[in-house]
């Protein structure tokens, strides 16, 4: 009895509010990412259309020798890759579930139950966000848009990269979670360690709902 | 619920595949909604801003609560998230208080 209890004090990090430590740790860091991001929103936003030279987000823009700038943002694109990283929200939550009820009735061999699908699909759209990022950034870039160039390239590329090298994180995060689970397999023990993975996946799906709106749809 | 139990934060509920499925579908159609009015003459009156920023925000709260599941968790972590949250969005309001009543000069 006292070894078991042992082992369990051994694996599990409680705090004196009988919260595991990590789960208050991940909380805590997605808050101080809420106020990151939300002064890299307020510079972008403070920052629009005040920039002296294009090319413009939403508006065309002709130079002093006569060229002319299209509105450099590409709705339709950056609407899929959206709908991609809404999607990758949910497959995360599939495999959360997957992880937490390995061997329950209704999961036990069937697809649900399928923790590696799932993570690995949620890697997938996570990596096919930033292709289709890494494609919006190459293409403003050739349309004379970089970091450099005004203050809505300034504020924008920083923006949304700081954005992305946080879906790079979240993808090498679940890359190494599918490792696990290959290796060893996942199980309702470690369902903390997806939850967390899950929410920092989720806080970076948040984020992205707000530029969206506040940096592609407001004029 | 004994808040000092082990595996407190462990110890709720957790929507159903079903309550996931509905949650992933409003998303997606909110998203449709809010491309689909950029297309629209509606873009050109007063209400397109509030109305993006309503639904924006609807669809912030429902990734939060059924994805992050904090509608089901331990009040603590609602604390740490919307403390910050609203402390930032202070920030902001505060920030375009300031720079839209002293321009910058150019």
């Amino acid at each position: 009895m006292a070894s078991a209890v042992a082992e369990v004090h051994e694996h599990t990090h409680y705090t004196t509010t009988g919260l595991d430590n990590r789960k208050v740790a991940i909380w805590a860091f997605i808050g101080s990412e809420c106020m990151l991001f939300m002064s890299l929103i307020s510079t972008y936003l403070i920052y629009k259309g005040k920039s002296i030279v294009g090319p413009f987000p939403h508006e065309a823009w002709t130079d002093p020798s006569g060229h002319v700038f299209k509105p450099i943002l590409n709705i339709p694109v950056t609407s899929q890759s959206t709908f991609v990283l809404l999607m990758s929200s949910l497959v995360m939550v599939l495999a959360l579930a997957a992880v937490e009820n390995r061997g329950k009735p209704g999961y036990q061999g069937t697809l649900l139950g399928n923790s590696k699908l799932w993570l690995a699909a949620t890697a997938a759209l996570g990596a096919t966000f930033l292709g289709y990022q890494a494609y919006e950034f190459t293409s403003f870039v050739h349309e004379g848009l970089t970091i450099h160039t005004n203050l809505f390239g300034s504020s924008f590329f920083t923006l949304t990269g700081f954005h992305g090298a946080h879906v790079t994180a979240g993808v090498l995060w679940l890359l190494t979670l599918l490792s696990i689970d290959i290796k060893r397999g996942l199980t309702p023990k470690d369902a903390l360690l997806v939850d967390i993975c899950a929410l920092y996946w989720h806080f970076v799906d948040v984020v992205w709902i707000a530029i969206f709106t506040l940096v592609y749809l407001i004029k | 619920m004994n808040d000092h139990a082990p595996h407190a934060d462990h110890a709720h509920e957790h929507p159903t595949w079903k309550q996931y499925k509905w949650v992933a579908l409003w998303l997606t159609l909110i998203t449709v909604f809010e491309v689909w009015i950029y297309y629209t003459p509606f873009k050109e009156t007063p209400y397109y801003i509030p109305l993006l920023l309503v639904l924006s925000a609807t669809k912030f709260a429902i990734v939060v609560l059924f994805y992050m599941h904090l509608k089901y968790d331990h009040k603590l972590f609602k604390a740490l998230f919307t403390g910050p949250l609203i402390i930032a969005v202070c920030t902001l309001l505060a920030l375009f208080a300031l720079f839209s009543h002293r321009a910058i000069p150019q």
